[in-house]
């Protein structure tokens, strides 16, 4: 029997992240995301996990890292100016490759910007927002029920190549009820850290086999067990500090391709009539759903176009984009901010296709209409 | 009985990091034998430290151990606390690192008497990156970024955190590594937020600039600079006049536990649960 339930996009990412097998979470409020810690602060207790509210975004992101690092699926939620304090942690937490959800229900800025209001403008601060080389699972819901089945990935991404994952949402998805029908739990993978298989006093935090870059961590039972070391500093296989360029060179390399080596399961999109089409939309997240009506009326209208969704934003699709490139004469950006995934897509087109852009950062979401209207103005 | 260190280190790291004369070592050898004392299995201890020399400390002791960012120790230590609650969680970090940048979690961390132990080492100078000046340097002492000598007032540790609601707040100092010894211990045993006042020495950074470079000098310095509070009574305002005191300051056994105050309200019905 199908489950459909009536909620909004943080209540299911609260549920999926519950099932998914999160037990810690630390954050600060802040709009559109506070429902998320409103609603833990009953889940959590319910299912036996932790949650907590701290000092500010910088407590919370440190906190939930250290869950990790104590054995925990752990995860923090925010928004844009919550999410630039955290962003000291994020990269501790890539150093550290400590698994880790982040939500961050965007919104408008710089600064404070429009707290109330959706935006996508933290498309390019989940990418680089931290400091130094480092590489980003994010994803983009773009409906109700991806809210909570990208949630659940997340957790899955986050627990098998030992990394932070970003979740983007933004005020429309988080605060749209609807009914949802969530897919059976036994039908869902839920993936968990693999765990050390060597003794305790053997056991290295970076240590890999040949066969997976990603190295085993213990879990919440097993940690007691395993004693070790991690810093922030660039390492070692042993969790130690090192300055040796080799060892630096290599390990910075890891932990860039364990996450681009795997892009076959990592990357994720929809196709969206783009079959027979002769121009391309490419948008992500709530907006892709003003292109789908865009499309749909252009099409009534006898115009063929479709659309490109990545769903997994970053790494950037950066293959699929470029045979878009090969296919399409035009391709139209839409995204509510001014121009951010837009310079990832020119990159990846090399020239081969004329671009041209819906941008909005006014707190409103673009409207299918001016979608529409590019439509027509770029088939004319 | 004698104190087994090497059992307590990892001693393939060593030598310290540490500046030979550095008080450092000193409060790390305190907390260690306050650890023996208790028995502790290692296995049950984590220590977690921010940025700085101080914070090099975690790399040295076979615990469970976290370096994390600078500032960031205690929200760490607090989650990993709330994880795992039987484990005894201990911050080993700088004055600059604890008050500075760390500020704001450390008021908290004493409001929410979370049982972690922050032992707060306090040379009263950022040591790792060069003796600019930190909340606790005295004022008129140099620094590289007052060489003038410090116009900023620096905090009373004790007053601050006692002020921030802890439950457990004493000082010791490096001149008398017993009695910091026993403060420890103390602070470790204390179910709830303690706070230890670590007085150390950074004769590299602090006192070659301030005319106590050398660092027996300068422990002597501190020695002369601190009364224990069993004899501060019997001194007058004017003898105490530059002064610190050391002890027990504060222990409060009333005070609800965080921890424990988040188990007692958290019933987990698991088998009820819609998940
Ligand atoms: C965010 C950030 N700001 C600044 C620094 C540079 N930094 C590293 S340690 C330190 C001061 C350390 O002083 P203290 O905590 O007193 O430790 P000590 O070296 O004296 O033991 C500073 C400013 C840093 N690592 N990170
Ligand atoms: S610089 Fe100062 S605090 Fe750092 S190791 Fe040397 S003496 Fe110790
Ligand atoms: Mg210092």
């Amino acid at each position: 029997m199908a489950d459909v339930q009536i909620m909004n996009g943080n209540q299911l990412i609260v549920e999926a992240a519950l099932l998914a097998g999160c037990r810690f979470y630390a954050g600060y409020p802040i709009t559109p995301s506070s429902e998320i810690p409103e609603l833990l602060a009953r889940r959590m207790p319910e299912v036996g996990g932790i949650f907590m509210q701290l000092e500010d975004e910088i407590a919370s992101i440190i906190a939930a890292a250290a869950a990790s690092y104590a054995g925990y699926k752990s995860m923090t939620a925010s928004s844009g100016p919550g999410i630039s304090l955290k962003q000291e942690g994020i990269g501790m937490a890539c150093m550290m490759e400590l698994p880790l959800v982040i939500v961050d229900v965007m919104r408008g800025g710089p600064s404070t910007g429009l707290p109330t209001r959706a935006s996508q403008s933290d498309y390019m601060q989940a990418r680089w927002g931290t400091h130094g080389d480092h590489m980003i699972i994010a994803v983009a819901p773009g409906t109700l029920l991806e809210c909570y089945t990208q949630t659940i990935r997340a957790f899955n991404m986050a627990e098998r190549y030992r990394t932070p994952v970003i979740i983007l949402s933004d005020a429309t998805l988080a605060h749209l009820s609807s009914g949802v029908t969530l897919p059976p739990p036994d039908t869902l993978e839920i993936v968990d850290r693999r765990q050390p298989t060597v003794e305790p006093e053997n056991y290295r935090p970076y240590e890999i086999s040949a066969t997976n870059p990603v190295p085993p961590l213990p879990n919440r039972e097993n940690f007691p067990r395993y004693r070790f070391h991690m810093t922030g500093l660039n390492k070692d296989a042993t969790g130690f500090p090192t300055e040796n360029a080799t060892t630096v060179l290599a390990d910075e390399n890891r932990m860039i391709n364990k996450i681009m080596d795997a892009t076959a399961d990592i990357e994720s999109f929809e196709h969206y009539q783009l079959e027979d089409a002769q121009v391309a939309v490419i948008a992500y997240g709530s907006n892709a759903n003003a292109a789908r009506v865009a499309i749909k009326e252009a099409r009534a209208q006898g115009l063929k176009v479709g659309m490109f969704r990545p769903i997994t934003v970053w790494p950037f699709p950066f293959q699929q984009v470029m045979e878009l490139g090969r296919k399409f004469k035009h391709i139209i950006v839409s995204e509510m901010n001014l121009g951010q995934m837009i310079h990832e897509v020119q990159r990846a087109l090399q020239g081969r296709s004329e671009l041209h852009c819906v941008l909005q950062a006014a707190g409103t979401p673009i409207r299918p209409q001016q979608i529409l209207q590019k439509i027509r103005e770029v088939s004319a | 009985m004698s104190v087994d260190y090497p059992r307590y280190l990892r001693n393939d790291k060593l030598p310290l990091y540490w500046c030979p004369g550095c008080g450092n070592g000193i409060v790390l050898k305190a907390l260690i034998g306050a650890i023996d004392e208790l028995h502790w299995e290692k296995n049950d201890i984590v220590m977690v430290s921010g940025i700085g020399c101080a914070a090099r400390g975690s790399g040295y002791v076979d615990f469970h151990t976290l370096h994390t960012l600078h500032g960031r120790a205690v929200p760490a230590a607090t989650a990993i606390k709330m994880c795992h609650p039987s484990m005894h969680v201990i911050v080993f970090s700088g004055d600059g690192d604890m008050l500075a940048i760390g500020g704001n979690h450390f008021i908290h961390a004493c409001r929410r008497n979370i049982d972690i132990t922050m032992v707060v080492v306090n040379n009263w100078i950022y040591g790792m990156t060069g003796g600019q000046y930190s909340p606790t340097t005295p004022p008129g002492s140099k620094a590289s970024t007052m060489p003038q000598g410090n116009i900023d007032s620096n905090f009373d540790v004790v007053e601050l955190a006692r002020g921030a609601g802890a439950t457990f707040v004493a000082r010791g100092s490096v001149a008398d590594p017993i009695s910091l010894k026993n403060y420890l211990r103390k602070g470790l045993e204390h179910k709830g937020i303690s706070v230890i006042d670590a007085l150390s020495t950074c004769h590299t950074q602090w006192g070659g600039r301030n005319q106590l470079g050398d660092p027996v000098q300068l422990v002597e310095h501190i020695r002369n600079i601190t009364v224990n509070r069993s004899n501060a009574g019997a001194l007058s305002p004017e003898e105490l006049q530059g002064k610190m005191i050391t002890g027990i300051f504060h222990q409060d056994l009333e005070k609800k536990e965080y921890a424990q105050a988040y188990y007692e309200l958290s019933r987990p019905v698991e088998q009820t649960a819609v998940v």
